[in-house]
Order: structure tokens, then C-alpha cells, then sequence
């Protein structure tokens, strides 16, 4: 029982290797996990810490990236940046996930009157645009980066359970559900153990994919207000502090832009690879 | 027929469909002495599986009775379900489907033991072991996963499981249908060896005539959703009685280049199962269908356990078809 | 070459059709040969994964590349090596001259298109007619497979499966093929059905005059319909002739293992004899003989090399170095 999972896992992992675009994805989020988690170290100056003296500063040796309208270090800020921007993505899609998967598999797996009632609840929450809904939300929870979280894991989690219950629908009409009920397993067992890890395959690809998205969306709220607030450094602040100045001093925005996109791009590239991987037909 | 393992009588099921209600199993009798094998014969959409899955409580029945070892068990709470299944298991026909492809051999096969529970997982461990020595799996397989085997070895996966709560009563869903025809004999032969040393009592579903009639004691032969004849096995295929069986025995194709040809070949195609008109259901393609055929016809016992659902069976009974 | 009674349609010598995956080559079709003469049927009988529909695939040239590569071997239909022609020429072949049906008729129709339409698709595709000949012509194939010509603008979903592989055949044979090949063509369906199909399929293969090879797991299907059968065992054809000499006797210990593990109607046997053992792994196929593990005769010089093809019976050839030997 000790190589357990060895076979499928491992399976996987092969062909996600062989992509070289998902490995270039994957070597980018594992840098920048590296460059959140030893921000103090990797940072030549505290985030916060201003240098009236010295503000504006075009990247040089000093300020390898420069500094800001308060003279703060900005690669420095970049680093720490790294763990809002990080935590916002992985956090705000791991609150969507939770919540649509639960959504998901209530409706797909009750079927009849629960899916119809939960499924049109689901239409009129989707009515309105996932960001109009998170600034809604944001608003309504007051600014700060916990609560654009919490706004934009609410906000996108109609995707998931729309995702999980087609999949749930197809999946549990499996003979090995029949099977799993035959033998007396109950309803929660036959979801968590039959169903879901038969169903999740799309779901993965999806919540890497959104991942970026999270961190785009963030920098949406941050940008307008809502997000992070000063002097904490996201990303989508920086850039939205940026905008000021942007006619005299681009890099303000050009870096903290090009960090976004980096990010958005190595998630969207490795969730592309795990759907390919994922993917039995792409076996052969 | 003192030892009756299950007897059902008047089972119904009906499934609501949005044109009306489909008769997936309408009216059936019968009853299986343990340790014998019932065959139970159709085409698609008959009934049969469904048939094997109302016994089972997997769907409800819609009317009807159904008796365990004598005790009526047609409507049961939650806890006797748990023990009434301990008793009764079912085999599948897809082993590609019927197993859990996340899940590895040992896994599957310890499932029903874990669910069960009472014995220390050591315990469950050494069961799994023994029941893939029972069922003809190499020990090594254990932590393989369904995708890497061959369909012979995944159905002994599925057999595996289906014993591993030492079972009285096992619905066989076309157990072999999937397989090719050389390891198809493996497992028949494994069956039947199951069944002699545990004293299993077997409800054989197939469409496969040959299969059932190698297999089985007794033989029902369904037609949407209705038992049209009932018969020990040789007495059904010396003198098939029902004009169904008649053309359903006549299509096998035999396996023998000098073998007579005559095939009954039925026109039209099968009525729907919704909302059926009363009588007989197969009128619409039987050659020696007469006016008298949209009357309500019974099960009539014509020779010593065999029964047909036709008036005119006595008549074709021991006719030869004729082309 | 062509010492057969009946003119030769398709000669097939010496492919061999490989997979490459990834981890390993699967070695699907290896060096078979085969010929069929003109209005022939010819079965070719084998287990899953023996390579059969593989055979028939690379005859129309549709194999999947990658992963499939046609390793070698000539396929002359006509006289003409078919692995040599240019894709254009090869279209004009698929579908007009050789026509193939597939064993699932649901997903071989087009569910948002009229079963007449795909008919007179089939057929516009291939002949210069004007629109009124196509549909006539789809109508009288309709006609032809046994359904009513007012169906003719009804969708698949309205269509029972045995008819709607009636109507895939009405379409393999819109064009009057010179050559059918048929992939378990009644698979799918149930029995009483299936005897309809295969009935009808018999009498239009006689009324067109078409050549067929039939590709089935089913003996008792070969024994119904072929002329002449070739029975396949991990890509190699271990066994030919004609029906009632395959039948009758049988010389390979693997037709011989099949024949034993079904089940007979008329039998009284109380246990099947089935063949030990699995088919060998296609991507590791083992020396000499393929069959030897699972062979109650096999002997030493079996895993020492290749059998060789031998005549055991006038026109009837067996791979194995017991031919001859003692018959089932």
C-alpha cells in the first residue's frame, strides 16, 4: 500500500513535463513562491521604508528598479509584493472552489428540484458581471485585501459549480457509483470518494487558470481603491499609485505591469499544460 | 421447492418519461432455488437490467413484491438495506466502467470490507489478499489500477468485490458481454466454480443465448419489460414455445459452417415501451400474429415448468419454424 | 500470382503497422499478407487488439498519424499500390471504390443532418449528377436497406439503431464500392436485429457484386457469411483458407483454443475450455512464435523463431510448425 497513487500521478506529471511552456509556467510560480516566502532576505530595503531625499530615482545602482513618489525601494516592494499578489490569487480561488464544488455537487448529485432551485438561484447571481459584483462586494465589506479576497472568491465561484455539476452529472451515472451503493457506501462517501476525483480533472486546470485572473481582479480593486491599502505593496496598487505619474516616470507602471502579466501568463500556461496532461485521450 | 433463495412476485417498474411512463418491468414472477442459476434473456431495453437492479433496492420498485430467503423485503429502512446487501451483490457488465479508475485493486476490493467495518484493517488486508487468490489475480497486481489491466482481470476485480462480503445472492449483469471470447470462458469458468464452492445463488443477465444456456438452470426469456417464457434451460431450447424465442434461438449465429440456416427473420422494428397497449407486446413483429393477440396475455404453464405467454404456443410448440 | 479462380481485387503483402508512443513502439500489424478475389468476402476473425481494424485502416489509408506508421508492405488494389498514390487519388478511392462501415452507427451520422441528405452527400461527393438523380438515387439505397423512401427527411435520433446501420450501409454503398470493409458492422445490435442487418447486407453484396471483408470476433457470423476466413493473433495472421476448411479443420492451436471456448447451443458440457493466458503485449511482443505462451503444444524450437506460413491444406495455410499434426 506504500507506492500508492503512484501510476496516474506519476502519468501526469510525465506528460506535464514534456511541455516546456508549462515547465517555463511552473519555474516562474515556484520563483515567485521562492521570492514571497524570503521576501526580508531577497529585499535590499523594507517596503515601506521612505527616502524623501531621494524620490523619483530612475532604476540604478542604489535602486536597481528605481523609486517611487516617497522614495521607496521598489524592487523591494515588488518582492513583498509578490506575497499580496500570491496570497490574493491562491486564497480567492481556493474560497470560489470551496464554495462552488460544495454548490456544484449538491446540485449535480441531489439532481431534480435541489438542482433545478440551486441552479437558477445560480443564473441570477450570474447576471450580474463577476466585477461589478466584486466591486459590489468589496465596497460593501469596506477596503482591504482580506476583503477583496473574500469579494472575489464569492464573485467567481458560479464557474465551478457549473463546471463540477456537468461533471457530476456525467460521472455519477457510472456503473462504479452504482457499484459504491451496492456495497453500502453512503451518499457523502460516494461524493468525496467516487465522484469527485473522477470529476476534478477540469476543475484543476480551471483553478490555475484563475489563479491569474485572481491577481488581475485584485489589482483591478487595488487599482480603484479597494484593495490593498497603502502602505502594504500589491502589485495593482503600485500600479494604481503609478498612474499619476506615468506620463514623467513609466517605469512606475511598466514594472508592477509587467510582473501582473508574468504571472497571469506562467499560471495560464501551466493550467494549459495540466489540461493537456490531464487529458487521457492525449495518451497515445 | 423448499429452499428459495428469492421470489418475486407482480414486480413493477415504471419510469415517469416525459411522454408517459416507460414499463421497464412490468408484472414479473419468479423465483430461484439457492444455489441455482436463473437466466434471465432479452434484447436492449427489455428490462432485464433493470429487473436485476429493483431486487437489488438500487431502484425502487414501483409495485410488487420481493422475497429474501422468505422474508419480504420489498420495503426496507436503512439498516436492513445494510445487512440485506451483505447478502446480495451484483456484478456489472463494462469493467471499464464499473470500476473506480482512481482507485487501485487492493483499494477496490477492500472498499465493501472497510464499509462494513468490525475487523482490524490487518485484517481487511489479509481478506483483500485472499480474494484476489479466489478470484485469480496475482498478488502483484494489488496496487495496479484498473486502466493497466485487461478487461478479463478488471472483471475479476469487479467478482472480487461483489464477494468480498460473502454474499448469498449475486446479480450478474451481463458479466461477460465485454470480454473476448477466450478469456469470457476464464470467467464463466471462475463463476461457476464460485458458485459451487459458496453455494451462490446467481441471477444471470445476457443477451447472449449460448452464454445462458451453459450457464443457467432455469431460463426467462423478457420482452419489453414482460416475461414472455420461463423454462428450465435444456426444455427451452429443445422446444422454445413463444414465437420470440422461436426467432430470438434462430438468429445465434452458429459458429458451424454446415449448420442449417433458418433464421426467422422478424420485420418491424421493436414497439416503444411507453405507455404499451394492452396485449401482447411482441404482435407487432410476430409472423402468427392474429386479431386475438391484443388481449392481455398470461403466463400458462404448457408443459411441466414451462411457461409461455402465448395463445398459440401449444400449437407452435413443437413446430418447426418454417420459412 | 493471381492462380485464384476469381480475378484478384486487393493483394495485401507484407505490411506492418506500428504505434509510437511515447513510452514504447506497439508492434499492431506485423508482415500479413492476404488477397481477395472480386464479389470474395473474406473474414477476418481475431480478439481485441489482435490488430484488425488496424488491417482495415491502413487499406483506406485512414490510420491516425502520428501515432501510426505503415512500416513497410504493399497494398495493391486494382494492380495499383495504394501506399504509393498521391492523397488526392486516394480521396477519389475512399468512399467511391472502397467504402468502410464502422461498429457504432451512432456516432457515424451526422445527428443534425437528414439521414436522405447524408446519403446524397455520399454520392454527390463522388459522381457528377444533377440534384434530382442524387436524391433518387439516395431514395432507391434507402429503398434498398429495407426503409421506407418517405423517411428519407428524418433525423438519425428518429431512427432505431439496426436501421440507423442501415443506413450507414446504404451509405457505404450509395457509391457501388468495388470493396466494403466492414468493422463489426452488427456489434452494436441486438440479435434479432443483427440477423436483419447481416441478411440484408448478404443479399446486397450479391445484387452489387461487391467484394467484403468483414472484420468480427463472432465465429458463428464467419461461418454465415464469409468465403473465406483469416484468423488474427497479435497483428500476424496465424491462419487462412476458406470457411469450411478453417472450420472443419482446423490447424492452429489458437483457432483450434478458440473454437473450444464457446459455448455450444447444442453442447452438453458442463465447463468451457478456454484459452490460458493473455494475448502478449503488443509493445513487447516475444520471440518465434507469438502464440507459444498460451500453446498446450508449444515446444522448445517454438520460441527459437518465427514460424514459418505453411500450405497444411490445399489453399488453406497455417502459421505454425505443427501443421499437419493432429486436427481439433
Amino acid at each position: 500500500m506504500k507506492k500508492k497513487k503512484k501510476s496516474h500521478t506519476r502519468e501526469i506529471l510525465h506528460r506535464l513535463f514534456k511541455n516546456k511552456l508549462a515547465v517555463a509556467g511552473l519555474v516562474v510560480i515556484i520563483l515567485l513562491v521562492l521570492a514571497a516566502i524570503f521576501a526580508p532576505l531577497l529585499a535590499p530595503y523594507a517596503y515601506e521604508a521612505q527616502d524623501l531625499t531621494s524620490t523619483f530615482q530612475a532604476p540604478g545602482k542604489a535602486h536597481l528598479l528605481g523609486t517611487d513618489n516617497l522614495g521607496r525601494d521598489i524592487l523591494s516592494r515588488l518582492i513583498y509584493g509578490t506575497r499580496q499578489s500570491l496570497r490574493i490569487g491562491v486564497l480567492s480561488v481556493a474560497i470560489a472552489s470551496v464554495l462552488g464544488i460544495t454548490f456544484g455537487s449538491i446540485a449535480g448529485f441531489y439532481g431534480g428540484k435541489v438542482d433545478n432551485v440551486l441552479m437558477r438561484m445560480l443564473d441570477i447571481y450570474q447576471s450580474v458581471p463577476a466585477m461589478l459584483l466584486s466591486i459590489a462586494l468589496a465596497a460593501a465589506l469596506g477596503p482591504g485585501l482580506n476583503n477583496a479576497i473574500l469579494a472575489i472568491g464569492i464573485s467567481t465561484m458560479a464557474e465551478y459549480a457549473r463546471m463540477i455539476r456537468a461533471q457530476i452529472l456525467t460521472v455519477r451515472e457510472r456503473e462504479y457509483v452504482e457499484a459504491a451503493r451496492a456495497i453500502n457506501a453512503s451518499d457523502p462517501r460516494i461524493v468525496l470518494k467516487h465522484i469527485i476525483p473522477n470529476a476534478f480533472a477540469p476543475l484543476i486546470v480551471s483553478i490555475t487558470m484563475n489563479i491569474g485572473n485572481s491577481i488581475l481582479a485584485a489589482a483591478t480593486l487595488s487599482f480603484i481603491g479597494l484593495g490593498a491599502q497603502p502602505p502594504l505593496p500589491e502589485w495593482g496598487a503600485m500600479l494604481s499609485a503609478g498612474r499619476s505619474y506615468m506620463r514623467d516616470y513609466g517605469y512606475l507602471v511598466i514594472i508592477p505591469g509587467i510582473c501582473i502579466m508574468a504571472s497571469v501568463l506562467a499560471f495560464n500556461l501551466l493550467g494549459d499544460g495540466l489540461r493537456d496532461a490531464l487529458d487521457p485521450k492525449m495518451k497515445n | 421447492m423448499t429452499d428459495i433463495s428469492l421470489e418475486v412476485r407482480n414486480l413493477k417498474k415504471y419510469f415517469n418519461t416525459p411522454k408517459g411512463y416507460l414499463h421497464a418491468v412490468d408484472n414479473v414472477n419468479f423465483s430461484i432455488q439457492t444455489g441455482k442459476t436463473l437466466g434471465v434473456v432479452g434484447e436492449s431495453g427489455c428490462g432485464k437490467s433493470t429487473l436485476g437492479r429493483v431486487v437489488l433496492h438500487l431502484l425502487d420498485s414501483t409495485d410488487g413484491q420481493i422475497l429474501f430467503h422468505g422474508e419480504d423485503v420489498t420495503h426496507v429502512d436503512k439498516a436492513k438495506l445494510r445487512t440485506l446487501r451483505e447478502d446480495m451483490q451484483i456484478i456489472f457488465q463494462d469493467p471499464y466502467s464499473s470500476l473506480n479508475p482512481r482507485m487501485s485493486v487492493s483499494e477496490i476490493i477492500m472498499e465493501p470490507l472497510l464499509l462494513k467495518g468490525g475487523i482490524s484493517r490487518a485484517e481487511m488486508y489479509k481478506e483483500t489478499k485472499r480474494l484476489m487468490d479466489t478470484v485469480g489475480l496475482a498478488e502483484r497486481l494489488e496496487n495496479s489500477y484498473p486502466h493497466e489491466l485487461d478487461g478479463g482481470r478488471r472483471q475479476r476485480i469487479g467478482i472480487a468485490r461483489a464477494l468480498a462480503l460473502n454474499p448469498k445472492f449475486i446479480v450478474c449483469d451481463e458479466p461477460v458481454s465485454a470480454l473476448d471470447v477466450s478469456i469470457q470462458a476464464q470467467v464463466l469458468n471462475l463463476m461457476l466454480d464460485l458458485q459451487e464452492e459458496r453455494g451462490l445463488t446467481y441471477l444471470f443477465i445476457t443477451h447472449d443465448l449460448s452464454v445462458v444456456k451453459y450457464f443457467s438452470d432455469d431460463i426467462m426469456v423478457m420482452y419489453l419489460g414482460q416475461v414472455v417464457e420461463k423454462a428450465p434451460s435444456d426444455e427451452l431450447f429443445a422446444s422454445p414455445s413463444h414465437p420470440y424465442t422461436k426467432a430470438l434461438l434462430s438468429a445465434i449465429p452458429v459458429p458451424d459452417v454446415h449448420a442449417p440456416r433458418n433464421r426467422i427473420l422478424l420485420k418491424g422494428e421493436i414497439t416503444s415501451p411507453i405507455n404499451p397497449k394492452p396485449g401482447c407486446r411482441f404482435a407487432a413483429r410476430c409472423p402468427y400474429a392474429s386479431e386475438e393477440c391484443h388481449r392481455e396475455q398470461q403466463l400458462v404453464e404448457i408443459r411441466k415448468n414451462h411457461y409461455v405467454a402465448c395463445q398459440k404456443a401449444e400449437e407452435l410448440m413443437d413446430k418447426k419454424e418454417k420459412l | 500470382m493471381s492462380g485464384q479462380k476469381k480475378e484478384e481485387l486487393l493483394k495485401i503483402e507484407d505490411l506492418v503497422v506500428e504505434y509510437d508512443t511515447d513510452e514504447a513502439v506497439v508492434k499492431a500489424v506485423n508482415h500479413v499478407n492476404l488477397q481477395l478475389g472480386k464479389g470474395e468476402t473474406l473474414g477476418l476473425v481475431g480478439e481485441t487488439g489482435a490488430g484488425k481494424t488496424t488491417i482495415a485502416k491502413a487499406i483506406l489509408r485512414i490510420l491516425p498519424d502520428p501515432p501510426a506508421k505503415v512500416r513497410g508492405g504493399r497494398i495493391y488494389f486494382d494492380g495499383e499500390d495504394m501506399l504509393k498514390l498521391s492523397e488526392g487519388k486516394m480521396r477519389k478511392i475512399r468512399g467511391n471504390k472502397i467504402a468502410m462501415i464502422f461498429q457504432d452507427p451512432m456516432t457515424a451520422l451526422n445527428p443534425i443532418e437528414t439521414v436522405g441528405k447524408q446519403i446524397a452527400e455520399a454520392i454527390s461527393l463522388h459522381e457528377k449528377l444533377s440534384k434530382a438523380e442524387v436524391e433518387k438515387r439516395a431514395v432507391d439505397m434507402l429503398e434498398m436497406v429495407g426503409i421506407p423512401g418517405e423517411r428519407y427527411s428524418e433525423y438519425p435520433h428518429q431512427f432505431s439503431g439496426g436501421m440507423k446501420q442501415r443506413v450507414v450501409i446504404a451509405m457505404a454503398l450509395a457509391c457501388r464500392p468495388e470493396l466494403l470493409l466492414a468493422d463489426e458492422p452488427t456489434t452494436a445490435l441486438d440479435v434479432t436485429i443483427q440477423a436483419q442487418v447481416l441478411d440484408m447486407m448478404d443479399s446486397l453484396k450479391e445484387k452489387l457484386d461487391t467484394s467484403m471483408i468483414l472484420i468480427t470476433h463472432d465465429l458463428g457470423i464467419v461461418a454465415g457469411m464469409c468465403d473465406r476466413v483469416a484468423v488474427v493473433y497479435a497483428g500476424e495472421i496465424v491462419e487462412q483458407g476458406t470457411t469450411e476448411e478453417v472450420f472443419d479443420h482446423a490447424g492452429h492451436p489458437y483457432t483450434v483454443g478458440l473454437f473450444n471456448s464457446l459455448p455450444r447451443l447444442n453442447g452438453t458440457e458442463k465447463r468451457l475450455k478456454p484459452i490460458d493466458g493473455l494475448m502478449p503485449d503488443p509493445t513487447n511482443l516475444p520471440e518465434g512464435c507469438k502464440f507459444r505462451e498460451r500453446c498446450p503444444f508449444a515446444k522448445d524450437e517454438c520460441g527459437k523463431k518465427d514460424p514459418e506460413i505453411k500450405e497444411f491444406r490445399p489453399g488453406h495455410f497455417v502459421k505454425c510448425v505443427r501443421a499437419g499434426g493432429e486436427e481439433r
